[in-house]
């Protein structure tokens, strides 16, 4: 696991366009960072949400899922980070199942941002953090002498580390949503999932948290898996693009090639116009609509 | 922001915000528990003066290391005493054990009073007393079985692909009524005689513990509070909701068992020495936390604030209600109710805003 923390640059792996159907794992996901999905079913109480699902997500990259609502998109991060048991399939981490893991071990490889998040009252910025260590102490819990580095570098990372003595529940949305990320980068982990980690954000905090996901992923090579609504912003910030609809992955890859009139039609039931980003030259999702105001 | 990423932490001599942070809530537990200690002391150098023959503190005192008269050493080490140590390790356990129904529930009116927990615990001795016709130690084990049971019950009832903490708590109230209904009726039928020595299991008070019974009863506190001390290590996690504390490595169902069940054998412990003693396990918890304030369950603070509150409780009884003597659920009870009612008021306004 260490050593695979010194790579820091993105490998420039060639992405498959789509994890053929039960093959096994191969020595291209030797990665410990790999992330596979192989014939993975999920449901809650008893209704199917996501039926015999293959998916490979690329180490060292960022990915973001994206689909319709109650598309499964954030079922399939739930499973993923076995936050919800599957009903058949399995999940595998760089070729091991994750199910054979303790959540301890897996904690501390795979960190995850749930959808909602609530503080407990009195718990204080620094302290909300350091719980990100949880995985990586002892029974008694014990203080390990590195913690507070890690901790500190994750406040800083997150531009938080002003607010470390402040008690959560006085910050801004902005600000709380950068504080639990801040809590899972101190966790360590090689993978870091989010389940729409830009919900309640306005457009400029969005931005800057993309953006501070993608310093991520560049500086420590972390694997970025996000579920996102947003699909401009998707596309501008994902190496690899996964749309969902209905529970099933209908397309996969880079997002330029992915993004497309026809898939945002069939995936979204949306009539839309794509064009490049005039910014960063992805795709840009332009919706028809019925009513066009203005000139 | 980028460069900081990557970049090792320089390692200077100023320690760092979350170190001192970490200092500055070590000092405030330690002064917290000092001061909760010296009140346990000062509480319970008043019980040993006051009472039906008055000892002042040095006669008191020097009866308790053996070097006073045989009239005091009788006073202290046979009657007030082990008053003093029912109601401390009473205290401790309620107290112990509304933390972590508090904290594993995520509900600052998840406790034992609450849930019927309690109820359970006396329905079971009363049955065992009054039916069954059991002494001793069979008292408390069926105070046992009849917290477990309640407590399977509100599982049962209340376990949707894990455990509700809202729904759970509602479970447990209807539980509650069930065995406060079930003991008015094995009280109403039973003989009077009978039914005055199983009241103590309604009311709850520490008179009358003695001897052997204490020290089962100091036992089995210290075993489960060891058992405590090692799931405790899985509240900060679980207090941050399921998926944050599955997200951090936490086997979240086994824990919340795992604490709930060590919960129920304190209340069943304690209810099947002294009795429920109303709202202990509810109010002490609630105080701990407002005096540590770090977002943590607060355990040794609960258990330190339930013995000193229900030494305080026991006193009141005693000495200050002018010349009646209270039994302590009886006094606890009324500083309580008023307690719970402002809970239950501000709570739902919070809720709303």
């Amino acid at each position: 696991m260490t050593d695979v923390r010194t790579f820091s640059a993105p490998v420039a792996a060639s992405v498959p366009a789509g994890a053929p159907q039960g093959e096994p794992a191969t020595d291209r996901s030797a990665d410990q960072a790999t992330l596979r999905a192989d014939g993975v079913s999920i449901g809650y109480d008893g209704r199917r949400v996501i039926e015999g699902l293959d998916l490979e997500l690329p180490a060292r990259r960022v990915t973001a899922v994206v689909g319709p609502n109650a598309c499964g998109k954030s079922t399939l991060l739930r499973g993923l980070a076995r936050l919800h048991p599957l009903e058949a399939g399995r999940v595998t981490l760089g070729g091991t199942d994750v199910s054979a893991m303790s959540r301890k071990e897996l904690a501390r490889v795979v960190g995850v941002l749930p959808q909602s998040s609530v503080a407990p009252d009195g718990v204080r910025v620094a302290e909300l953090v350091g719980r990100g260590r949880y995985p990586h102490q002892g029974w008694f819990g014990r203080h390990r002498s590195d913690d507070d580095a890690v901790v500190m570098r994750a406040l800083e990372a997150t531009g938080v580390a002003d607010l470390a003595d402040r008690p959560v529940a006085e910050l801004s949305g902005g600000q709380r949503q950068r504080v639990w990320i801040a809590m899972v980068l101190a966790q360590e982990t090689d993978v870091v999932l989010l389940d729409e980690p830009t919900t309640y954000l306005d457009v400029a905090h969005q931005v800057e948290l993309l953006d501070l996901l993608r310093d991520l992923n560049h500086d420590r090579g972390t694997t970025v898996v996000m579920v996102l609504h947003e699909l401009n912003l998707a596309a501008r910030y994902a190496d690899h693009l996964v749309v969902m609809s209905a529970g099933r992955v209908v397309a996969q890859g880079e997002p330029s090639h992915v993004l497309t009139e026809d898939a945002v039609l069939s995936a979204f039931g949306l009539e839309a116009r794509v064009v490049p980003d005039p910014v960063s030259g992805t795709p840009l999702v332009v919706p028809v609509g019925r009513h066009r105001h203005g000139r | 922001m980028t460069t900081t990423l990557g970049a090792p932490t320089p390692t200077s001599a100023v320690p760092t915000p979350v170190a001192a942070l970490r200092a500055r809530r070590r000092r405030k537990l330690a002064l917290v528990l000092t001061a909760l200690a010296v009140l346990l002391v000062a509480l319970a150098t008043l019980a040993l003066t006051l009472g039906a023959a008055s000892l002042p503190p040095s006669r008191a005192l020097l009866a308790l290391v053996g070097l006073g008269d045989a009239g005091d050493t009788f006073i202290v080490h046979r009657l007030r005493l082990p008053r003093i140590e029912a109601a401390v390790l009473a205290g401790a356990a309620f107290g112990l054990a509304g933390a972590l129904f508090q904290s594993t529930l995520r509900n600052p009116l998840a406790s034992p009073d609450i849930l019927g927990i309690a109820s359970g615990a006396s329905l079971g001795a009363v049955w065992a007393l009054l039916v069954a016709g059991l002494t001793g130690l069979a008292v408390s084990g069926a105070a046992f079985l009849g917290a477990l049971t309640i407590a399977f019950c509100i599982w049962f009832f209340a376990w949707r692909q894990g455990l509700h903490p809202i729904r759970s708590v509602l479970v447990g109230v209807g539980f509650a009524y069930l065995c406060s209904s079930l003991l008015a009726w094995l009280l109403a039928s039973a003989e009077v005689r009978e039914a005055a020595s199983a009241l103590v299991w309604t009311v709850g008070s520490v008179a009358d513990v003695r001897g052997a019974e204490l020290t089962t009863f100091a036992a089995g506190l210290a075993l489960l509070a060891t058992a405590v001390a090692v799931v405790g290590r899985w509240q900060g996690p679980l207090a941050l909701g399921d998926d944050h504390a599955r997200g951090l490595g936490v086997p979240v169902d086994a824990a919340r068992v795992g604490s709930l069940l060590l919960a129920v054998g304190l209340v069943a412990l304690a209810t099947s020495v002294v009795g429920p003693l109303a709202f202990v396990a509810l109010v002490a918890p609630a105080i701990a936390r407002r005096l540590v304030d770090d977002g943590g369950p607060a355990l040794t603070t609960s258990a330190v604030t339930g013995a000193a509150l229900v030494l305080a409780a026991d006193l009141v009884g005693q000495h200050g209600l002018f010349d009646i003597s209270a039994p302590t659920g009886i006094v606890t009870g009324l500083v309580g109710a008023p307690y719970l009612l402002w809970l239950l008021a501000t709570h739902g306004r919070k809720s709303q805003a």
